[in-house]
């Protein structure tokens, strides 16, 4: 068996992409942050291609976690203490790095979560069971995230509602002339996804915000595949809510983010309730916190907040553009590459992608694929990927994923070829 | 040998290729449907269980070549035995594949099924061996069918 054998030369197809990086974009020094790069997996270099499942963490992210715990820990909101004090101006200073990173335009619109799971579901059972009622619909879109699916069928099942679905054509690509089509009298909520996981597909998000509120219906965006790519505004996209999760952007597992609309925000009624969500309580009442305390029942994790903050101060600081830049050459050379390899058919080929190769190689399954990959060392998520609707539009039951990050090569990416080409050697 | 060399072997790769028993047999009265949602993986098995024996067998589904393999074999190896063979032959394959030892000493017990000790070096990769077994363990205990006489 050749699998493990390969040694790689340099394809014609990498000379040609050997671009100069941007200016100050050091892509050595960067994979240098990044401590778990370095290791080797059944003795190759790892290369690492499961970003979209969640990102490898930066030094600066491991250290604001190792400092927190051996310097600042203390519960917040709630001490004289100098400890306490200290968490509690760590944390609020993590919100305000998030607000800058999304600009938005007021920290208090910004709730911690665990995910966006948690923040989809927030909106879906917060702002849903207050404005959703018996024949109201809600429309989503076929290429969602099962988070961004059940929450709502739960709520539409509670409420005798309409979970309604926007079709996309066969290259992934959203119809924006059907899902406008969909937005009618009964739309409450729009909730999209900002990019496809499992196809890459980048939405128009920001055309789809502005035609939903043409009609007066809010839009929640899901952001978990965005934020880590290019840089998102959530005012000049205009959103009512965004959500995105903290360790698909280098930052910790367990925490995320909800943005919303102030005035949404402060209208709806709390999520979960407990501790730190209230300002009095008697058994008779209890007056609810201001925002956003009012969504952050109980002891929050202060610890992954404040790790999420040095996450995107990390990013940030290469720059977004850099970032988005990088990562577009990366993805359209891996789509070149692998999409040239005899016997793959890609699996969601849209105009404008980010993040994520999906595909299928004829006659062997994702999961051989998967499993003859890891044992050159090179990492990818194989299966369904939470998106079980995308895969019955394409007419199958599972693709292989290649998600990249900030830190990854041209070279990882001739890795990923040569593997797949391995693979089908077995399989022949 | 390498472990993926020991994991894809040859018969393994062949009966991917060319599945055996990949019908639903004419007089199958009991069947059960597997899903493995974790990966997507789907198996049907299909039995003619008539007076303590599997007289017919086959399977239907979609899925990586581990659990296509697996399937096939499966079916090879059981057409004529009873259920508490097929049920003992199961938990010897399990231990097979996860690396058991006392299954591993007694692996000639399972004949041609014993290429699936590679498996063991593969633990993300065992429910894909035994997902065809979970199913057909449902059929056995599933409800005979209304078989149509048409």
């Amino acid at each position: 068996m050749t699998a493990a054998a390969h040694q790689l030369a340099p394809s014609p197809l990498s000379r040609r992409f050997a671009a100069p990086a941007a200016a100050g974009f050091d892509l050595e020094k960067i994979r240098g942050d990044f401590p778990i790069l370095s290791q080797k997996v059944h003795g190759r270099n790892l290369v690492y291609l499961d970003n979209a499942a969640t990102s490898q963490k930066p030094r600066a992210v491991i250290e604001a976690i190792v400092r927190y715990y051996e310097q600042l820990n203390a519960n917040i909101h709630r001490g004289v203490h100098t400890l306490s004090v200290r968490a509690t101006e760590a944390h609020d200073a993590a919100r305000q790095t998030v607000k800058r990173f999304l600009n938005a335009g007021d920290a208090r619109e910004i709730i911690f979560v665990r995910g966006a799971t948690e923040a989809i579901n927030l909106v879906a059972a917060s702002y849903g069971r207050t404005h959703v009622a018996a024949g109201d619909e809600v429309l989503i879109t076929a290429m969602e995230h099962h988070s961004n699916i059940v929450p709502w069928q739960i709520l539409c099942e509670e409420k005798g509602a309409q979970l309604r679905v926007a079709p996309m054509d066969d290259n992934g690509e959203l119809r924006l002339d059907e899902f406008e089509k969909l937005i009618g009298p009964r739309t409450k909520i729009v909730a999209v996804t900002h990019v496809s996981n499992a196809l890459g597909t980048v939405n128009p998000v920001r055309e789809m915000i502005e035609r939903s509120h043409r009609r007066g219906v809010p839009v929640l965006v899901d952001g978990a595949q965005a934020v880590p790519h290019f840089a998102v505004d959530v005012q000049a996209l205009d959103c009512d809510f965004y959500a995105f999760s903290g360790h698909k952007v280098y930052g910790p597992t367990g925490i995320g983010v909800l943005y919303g609309k102030r005035a949404l925000l402060e209208a709806m009624p709390p999520y979960q309730s407990g501790g730190d969500m209230i300002s009095s309580v008697t058994f008779e009442k209890t007056a609810y916190n201001v925002l956003p305390f009012k969504f952050e029942a109980g002891t929050p994790d202060i610890c992954g907040a404040i790790a999420l903050g040095a996450a995107l101060e990390y990013i940030d600081g290469l720059g977004m553009d850099k970032v988005a830049a990088h990562e577009r050459e990366l993805l359209a050379y891996a789509t070149e590459a692998v999409g040239a390899v005899s016997g793959v058919r890609l699996i969601g080929t849209a105009s404008e992608r980010a993040g994520a190769l999906s595909f299928v190689l004829g006659g062997v399954h994702p999961h051989d694929l998967g499993t003859i990959l890891d044992r050159e060392g090179i990492t990818i998520r194989t299966g369904h990927h939470c998106a079980q609707p995308v895969m019955e539009r394409f007419g199958i039951p599972a693709t292989a994923r290649a998600s990249f990050a900030v830190y990854n090569t041209k070279e990882e990416v001739d890795a990923l070829v040569e593997g797949i080409q391995a693979a089908r050697e077995v399989f022949a | 040998m390498n472990d993926l060399s020991e994991l894809y072997q040859e018969v393994i790769l062949e009966h991917n290729k060319a599945p055996r028993n990949y019908r639903r047999p004419q007089s199958a009265n009991r069947q059960a449907e597997g899903y493995n949602p974790l990966c997507g993986d789907r198996c049907t098995v299909y039995i003619d269980y008539e007076g303590d024996a599997i007289r017919e067998i086959g399977f239907q589904g979609s899925g990586c070549a581990i659990s296509k393999a697996s399937a096939s074999m499966m079916t090879q190896i059981l057409k004529g035995k009873t259920k508490e063979e097929a049920v003992k032959l199961f938990e010897q394959f399990h231990g097979l594949v996860t690396g058991n030892e006392d299954a591993l000493a007694h692996a000639e017990d399972l004949g041609k099924l014993k290429v699936f000790a590679g498996v063991s070096k593969f633990p993300a990769r065992v429910k894909c061996a035994t997902l065809a077994w979970h199913t057909l363990q449902s059929a056995l205990e599933s409800k005979p069918e209304t078989v149509s006489t048409e």
